[in-house]
């Protein structure tokens, strides 16, 4: 672990990109070859499952600090990250051991499903060795919340250098789902991990901020809803069927009602497309909460299959006849794509998403202004010519976005973040006026910057009326102006409603409290959201 | 009951017996301060006691005042009090304060810390009925490093910076802090002072404390004339205009409350190094302890925690409201 956590505190130490890469590039070029893979692995969100769960470290590591259990909590509170705490909670090693990354992973894997006892007395043989950095990282991988801080970009451009193989190319071979334990560094870097099922580099579109005149002519482009779903990756392969989401996750299993496409698929098909609750009498997408309720459950009772069907409106194609067309042009993909979907049996929950014709830009401004009635959040731009690239690169794919909807809340109650936040208040909780009582409807906690939220905290800490735990209220005096991109009913909370991404546009000191807005408004947003 | 030996007043915490009140934040007639820092020592007071060690730094910051000093250890009676100052080992010249009225005694701590650091007056427990005590740090997640090992690890990444031709600026709390830096920093290369740093330093060592030599920043020193050059400015100066023109720069900020890593992320800086004139949580039950104390009241940081600790190791606790600051936190104006 020494090495690993001398690359960590070289990462952590800086904030510039460069200087992380070359203390990556070197780690890559130096570390055991075994520990190479996990740290790409961790890098790649490819944790080891859980060996302890978080209430067992608590009460092992109160009891070898001699802490009271609720002294604990107060640590925990301040240092706002349960393997920190722990770390710092404990008393120095009385001597330390070498303990390797790949090591500790496996002895770690070992421990899964063994005796409490058994894996209390590993753990804390563990804790006695380690010094405070490692004990931190081996707390971090106990956990399962392993984050350093790196983006997959940063990390495979230090692969890259350190190996000699391009980055578009080491992007693709460390998609789909590989396994650290039993995979060499040499065959991970070769793109041997050899998954039938590995997925492609998604292609991502940047936020167009200002309209899309600047973009030339509008012939050259193609337009199509921004659907609110979850974007994926729909795998018919020869041995495998496979739908990956954005985040490299495989959710297959989740969505038994799309298995039918594997069998009528063409064999060597990849397609790109959003995954969404549909509503077929309507024929539209249902609001995102349907599809939420899809999204946790790994088995699907029939009634929820039945309420909210899921359907794939497909994007782009990226594999045809198991050839990857990924650098022929948009238009020409995009035709095999109709090509194929036509040739399927009716009533597939596969459909093309469609294009929205549009002569001119002024044209397309209207129809993006109606996007909310379709159950859309926008408009997708896209260059007719434009190859499926890896990851985001500006110019080609533009998404664009409805203003969010706001309304001005004033804030209830404030809550302490937790790592990079802790000792911050930054979660709050937001009520607007009903008749004379202030009713809470939403919770945000991004938005503002650290100057304001740091200036807010020390409001909060002069102005708390009473605790609830890590919860304070707060006299009912700050007023910010909430975003959100959608509303939609909701009879588990007080206000009856509940919105899509909500969050802090501005704090606005100019109001006071009389000025906010009512429970009515909201109510008539939801009426006009449909 | 007895009046108490010392009360908790608006103004700040005061003796009956002998009519003064301890670091006082409004103006009195009469102020026992303990040590120099903005949030003990306040402008206003008609009359002001302090030891002999802190009264430079005290009059530097306040310009003309009516003071006069004490030796530590030397008692001293005021009306039906009798007070005497204790090495708080905090920075240069700080103090406890012990206050004995009719054979009860109570102990004002000030703030402090346990380690010796080379330079400030060291701790010395002083026995008492009853201890007033700060805790800044107090919760067991806080627990510092020997101060060699930190002075090593700040020292090794001097030398990586000098080596990568970057001249390396500590961010540092220009009173006592900064001088415990240069105390045990000295020696290793050369030191470049911002004129808050410098101003403070000069002062000290003025009085004879051991301190290294020092240049301060002009506008015509460039780090070109001190390659590999170790800079001690106040924190506020991390990632300012001022530390720009310095050229290509390492920056860390040193302080206690970078053992956590959230409020050292927040920062958004990078390097800090944990080095604190606070006590640690083994530092202030060492120091509860070693007063014999039945009666403790906790001011100033973790007081809920840290008085219901106290609470479950047998002792009468309470918190005191005070209007002490946290240097280690604060923002010096930016002034040269």
């Amino acid at each position: 672990m020494k090495r690993f956590a001398a690359l960590f505190a070289a990462l952590d130490g800086t904030t510039r990109t460069g200087a992380k890469t070359a203390a990556l590039a070197d780690y890559f070029r130096q570390a055991p070859e075994a520990d190479r893979v996990w740290t790409v692995a961790l890098l790649t969100g490819r944790r080891p499952r859980r060996a302890v769960n978080a209430t067992e470290l608590r009460l092992w590591a109160a009891e070898v600090a001699g802490v009271p259990d609720w002294l604990f909590e107060e640590s925990y509170s301040v240092a706002g990250d349960l393997a920190e705490t722990i770390a710092l909670l404990l008393p120095p090693p009385a001597a330390t051991g070498e303990l390797g990354l790949d090591q500790a992973i496996r002895g770690l894997v070992r421990l899964t499903g063994q005796p409490a006892d058994q894996r209390k007395q590993a753990v804390l043989a563990a804790w006695a060795q380690l010094p405070a950095t490692e004990r931190f990282l081996y707390n971090k991988l106990l956990t399962g919340g392993f984050r350093m801080g790196v983006a997959q970009g940063l990390m495979t451009r230090a692969l890259s250098q350190a190996t000699g193989v391009e980055e578009a190319t080491l992007t693709h071979r460390l998609m789909g789902d590989w396994d650290p334990a039993r995979i060499t560094f040499a065959a991970l870097i070769a793109g041997d991990a050899g998954s039938d099922a590995r997925p492609y580099p998604f292609a991502l579109a940047s936020q167009l901020e200002d309209g899309p005149e600047a973009l030339g002519a509008p012939g050259d482009w193609l337009a199509e809803w921004k659907w609110d779903g979850i974007r994926g990756q729909l795998i018919a392969r020869p041995g495998a069927f496979a739908l990956w989401s954005r985040g490299e996750e495989l959710i297959t299993d989740r969505f038994p009602d799309l298995a039918p496409l594997a069998d009528f698929l063409p064999p060597g098909t990849v397609v790109d497309g959003e995954v969404l609750a549909w509503d077929g009498a309507a024929n539209r997408p249902l609001p995102f909460a349907a599809l939420q309720r899809r999204i946790g459950r790994k088995t699907v009772p029939k009634t929820l299959l039945a309420e909210a069907p899921a359907r794939i409106l497909a994007y782009d194609l990226l594999e045809d006849g198991s050839e990857d067309i990924r650098d022929r042009p948009l238009s020409h993909r995009r035709a095999r794509l109709l090509e194929i979907l036509a040739a399927l049996p009716a009533g597939l929950p596969l459909a093309a998403s469609p294009l929205l014709a549009f002569p001119d830009w002024p044209s397309l401004v209207e129809i993006r202004a109606t996007a909310r009635t379709g159950g859309a959040e926008g408009v997708m731009l896209k260059r007719g010519a434009s190859a499926y690239f890896t990851g985001r690169k500006r110019g080609d794919w533009w998404k664009w976005k409805l203003d969010p909807w706001s309304v001005d809340a004033v804030m209830l109650y404030a809550q302490a973040g937790h790592g990079r936040r802790a000792n911050l208040f930054t979660d709050f909780t937001f009520a607007v006026r009903d008749g004379n009582e202030l009713v809470p409807f939403t919770k945000a906690y991004s938005g503002l910057t650290d100057a304001e939220f740091a200036e807010i905290t020390r409001w909060v800490q002069r102005h708390t009326l009473e605790r609830f735990g890590p919860v304070r209220k707060v006299p009912a005096e700050l007023v910010f102006e909430i975003g959100f991109e959608g509303i939609q009913e909701s009879p588990r909370h007080k206000s009856g409603i509940a919105l899509r991404f909500p969050r802090m546009l501005r704090w606005r000191r100019d109001k006071g409290v009389d000025e906010i807005d009512t429970l009515d408004s909201l109510r008539a947003l939801l009426k006009a959201a449909g | 009951m007895a009046t108490p030996v010392l009360t908790f007043t608006d103004r700040g915490i005061y003796c009956p017996a002998g009519d003064f009140h301890i670091d006082p934040w409004r103006p009195v007639p009469r102020a026992l301060v303990t040590h120099g820092h903005s949030d003990h020592a306040r402008p206003g007071m008609a009359a002001y006691l302090a030891t002999h060690q802190a009264l430079p730094v005290i009059r530097r910051r306040l310009g003309p005042i009516t003071a006069e000093g004490i030796a530590y250890g030397e008692a001293r009676r005021i009306g039906a009090a009798s007070v005497s100052f204790h090495p708080a080992g905090h920075v240069p010249g700080s103090a406890q304060i012990r206050v004995e009225v009719g054979g009860e005694v109570w102990t004002v701590s000030g703030d402090y810390k346990t380690e010796a650091d080379g330079l400030a007056e060291p701790f010395e427990p002083v026995p008492c009925h009853a201890f007033i005590t700060e805790c800044t740090f107090g919760l067991p997640i806080f627990r510092w490093e020997p101060q060699p090992r930190v002075m090593d690890r700040i020292a090794d990444w001097w030398a990586a910076n000098a080596a990568a031709g970057k001249t390396s600026v500590l961010g540092a709390y220009s009173f006592g802090k900064a001088q415990r830096l240069l105390a045990g920093l000295g020696g290793r290369g050369p030191i470049l002072t911002h004129g808050a740093v410098e101003e403070m330093t000069r002062t000290l060592r003025e009085q004879g404390y051991p301190l290294p030599p020092t240049v301060r920043i002009t506008a015509e020193l460039t780090p070109k004339t001190h390659p590999g050059a170790l800079v001690i400015a106040p924190p506020s100066a991390l990632g300012s205009a001022w530390s720009a023109r310095l050229g290509p720069v390492e920056e860390a900020f040193v302080s206690g409350w970078m053992a956590v890593r959230g409020i050292r992320r927040r920062r958004a800086l990078g390097t800090g190094f944990v080095l604190s004139d606070h006590a640690d949580w083994p530092g202030l039950n060492d120091a509860v302890r070693a007063t014999g104390a039945g009666r403790v009241f906790v001011t100033h940081g973790y007081t809920a925690p840290f008085r219901r600790w106290l609470e479950t190791q047998g002792l009468d606790a309470g918190i005191v409201e005070t209007r002490f600051g946290d240097e280690e936190e604060a923002e010096e104006p930016l002034a040269e």
